[in-house]
């Protein structure tokens, strides 16, 4: 992609004439291959890119310290525990908007449709239910928070 | 010039100023630091971490990066902080050239209400609406439009903070969400109903001012969108009347005229064919995602344009001198999942694989190895093709995206090769509800 799309053309203009079925060009500042298929050439490039720092969330330990094993949460006083899970990984919002009041506080009656939550991924909003009737039982993400996929965000007490 | 952005169109907007010299810095978060623009860029500024908002929408950062560069200018691409008047003014505090129009003209257009309320000044047909403060003043407003109306956003764009409401008991939900994603992606939670025409479609006008002279590069038909994100555009728009046609330019004009618009700028409309009717919906004050396929039918560089336009030399371009030829279609390649409900998938592309040839251009910033961070929108590439006419383009397009093939994120790919071979969609001039119909059809909406 460090080459123009002319580029590109002019060197398959002249590699059309040719027997050869891939070209592989490799300069200091790029790596271009193209390859001939049944259906017309392809191409894909690669430029010599500095290290990244991609921001992983502590590549799931969140979601593995947090997250359980199943909806419920089992062990002493656990009985009747059901996990809210991200559904995607993305930013936690406790509330609608910067400075609203949180859809909910530990406490809180919800039932099973109840919006506890948003999970914003790729600039998206995505709403978060309770999944159960009952009350909120513990917040267990801070609000904007990254949250992994199906990180457990919150438990609910479900009614009996 | 310091690109004040990330992903395909900050490579687009390298490219042309490496053709016209232009050196270029580019501001990265640290989940871009490792990016392929970062790489083609002449310099990367860190600028903040990686949410955008305490980095691509922090002015401050974004100025101070460009005074530490010792830039001349700033290209804001798309989203962001594109459209933002404080941008602008900062810009021009620090002595900046801020490639785009002025932050009077940005208060105009970015804000959607205040856009309305021009479009109606400048003799633009526009759909009955109005702000509301809160769900009271919704109900009400939306009780005298009647149901279906639309949710949107005063600060949004780009399809974000936009919904409909079928009837009043989602009301206020759709309301306090579509505010939420607006102060989210635009820090302005302010929302407006406008009454919701289905069955309508999507053409937008190209718009090149420099303050005092305005033309038209052409409209694009960009109907085939899911949830407000547009999927697949093309120029020009197929099967429109001309009268319509002329009409929509002229009033675009009108609009750009009005405004004394200087740079690039897109009037979006809604048209009924049927009824040769046409409102306005918004301007969008910026380069936009498919400008590619104007670029295509009219052979002009609108990054150039606009630079040219920035750097104060007024139009080079007269109406006359634009002319235009064949036809081309693009389609938006993205980190999604169609078969989860089009669920986000951020990840590491693990490989990346383009056509190429006659007729085919890719705009991307991925590669084998490429990133995909989930604080940013999903776009990974755009196919753009061209053909003499609208079937040979799609022909193309058909035989272009079976050679596309990106691993280690999900993508839209399997989707866009449906549509394209779609009669619906090859037939021409569907509208706003067409691809949720076919999703539905095809049993995955």
């Amino acid at each position: 992609m460090d080459l123009t799309n002319e580029d590109v053309a002019d060197i398959l203009a002249l590699l059309d004439s040719l027997p050869y079925d891939e070209l592989d060009l490799q300069t200091t500042r790029f790596r271009l291959t193209l390859r001939r298929t049944p259906d017309g050439w392809t191409q894909s490039t690669q430029v010599p890119v500095a290290p990244g720092v991609t921001e992983t969330g502590g590549d799931g330990e969140e979601a593995s310290r947090t997250g359980g094993e199943g909806g419920q949460a089992g062990g002493a006083g656990g009985q009747g525990l059901v996990a809210v899970r991200a559904p995607l990984p993305g930013t936690f919002y406790r509330a609608p908007r910067p400075g609203a009041a949180p859809f909910v506080e530990v406490g809180t009656r919800v039932r099973a449709d109840t919006v506890v939550a948003i999970v914003e991924t790729m600039k998206l909003m995505n709403s978060v239910h309770a999944g159960a009737d009952g009350t909120v039982a513990e917040i267990c993400l801070g609000n904007a928070e990254l949250a992994e996929h199906g990180a457990t965000l919150m438990r609910i007490r479900a009614d009996p | 010039m310091l690109i004040a952005n990330r992903g395909e169109i900050a490579v687009r907007v390298i490219r042309t100023c490496r053709h016209l010299g232009i050196e270029t810095v580019l501001t990265v978060s640290d989940a871009d630091a490792g990016s392929v623009p970062a790489a083609l860029a002449d310099r990367a500024i860190r600028i903040g971490p990686a949410s955008a908002a305490e980095s691509y929408l922090n002015v401050e950062a974004v100025v101070g990066a460009a005074v530490e560069a010792g830039a001349d200018a700033i290209h804001p691409g798309y989203g962001f902080l594109a459209e933002n008047p404080r941008l602008a003014q900062a810009c021009e505090a620090a002595g900046i050239v801020f490639i785009g129009p002025g932050a009077e003209v940005l208060e105009a257009a970015g804000d959607k209400l205040a856009a309305r309320g021009h479009a109606i000044a400048a003799g633009l047909p526009v759909l009955p609406g109005g702000m509301v403060a809160d769900a009271g003043e919704a109900h009400a407003l939306a009780g005298r439009i009647g149901y279906p109306v639309l949710v949107k956003a005063a600060g949004g764009g780009g399809g974000r903070g936009l919904r409909v409401v079928r009837e009043p008991g989602q009301l206020a939900d759709a309301v306090a969400m579509a505010g939420a994603e607006a102060e989210a992606a635009f820090g302005d939670p302010r929302v407006y109903l406008e009454r919701y025409a289905s069955a309508a479609r999507h053409v937008e006008v190209q718009l090149l001012g420099d303050g005092r002279n305005v033309i038209h590069l052409g409209d694009r038909d960009c109907s085939v969108q899911r949830r407000y994100q547009k999927v697949i555009e093309e120029a020009p728009a197929p099967l429109l009347g001309e009268t319509l046609r002329v009409s929509m330019r002229a009033a675009a004009v009108a609009f750009g005229q009005h405004l004394k618009y200087t740079g690039l700028g897109t009037v979006e409309f809604l048209v009924d064919p049927a009824r040769e009717a046409f409102w306005f919906l918004e301007v969008n004050a910026r380069i936009q995602v498919e400008h590619p396929v104007t670029e295509m039918v009219t052979g002009v560089d609108l990054v150039a344009e606009q630079i040219g336009v920035a750097e104060g030399r007024g139009l080079r371009l007269a109406q006359v001198g634009v002319g235009f030829a064949g036809h081309a279609i693009e389609c938006r390649i993205n980190a999604e999942d169609p078969a989860a409900d089009f669920r986000p998938s951020p990840g590491i592309v693990t490989e990346a694989v383009f056509p190429a040839g006659p007729g085919i251009r890719v705009d991307t910033h991925v590669q084998a190895g490429s990133a995909v961070p989930a604080q940013y929108d999903s776009l990974l590439a755009k196919l753009i093709v061209t053909g003499a006419d609208r079937t040979s383009a799609l022909a193309r397009l058909r035989g272009a995206l079976a050679r596309c093939r990106i691993e280690g994120v999900a993508t839209n790919l399997p989707l866009l090769a449906a549509l394209a071979g779609d009669a619906g969609l090859a037939a021409g001039g569907v509208d706003t509800g067409y691809l949720a119909r076919w999703l539905e059809g095809a049993g995955r909406g």
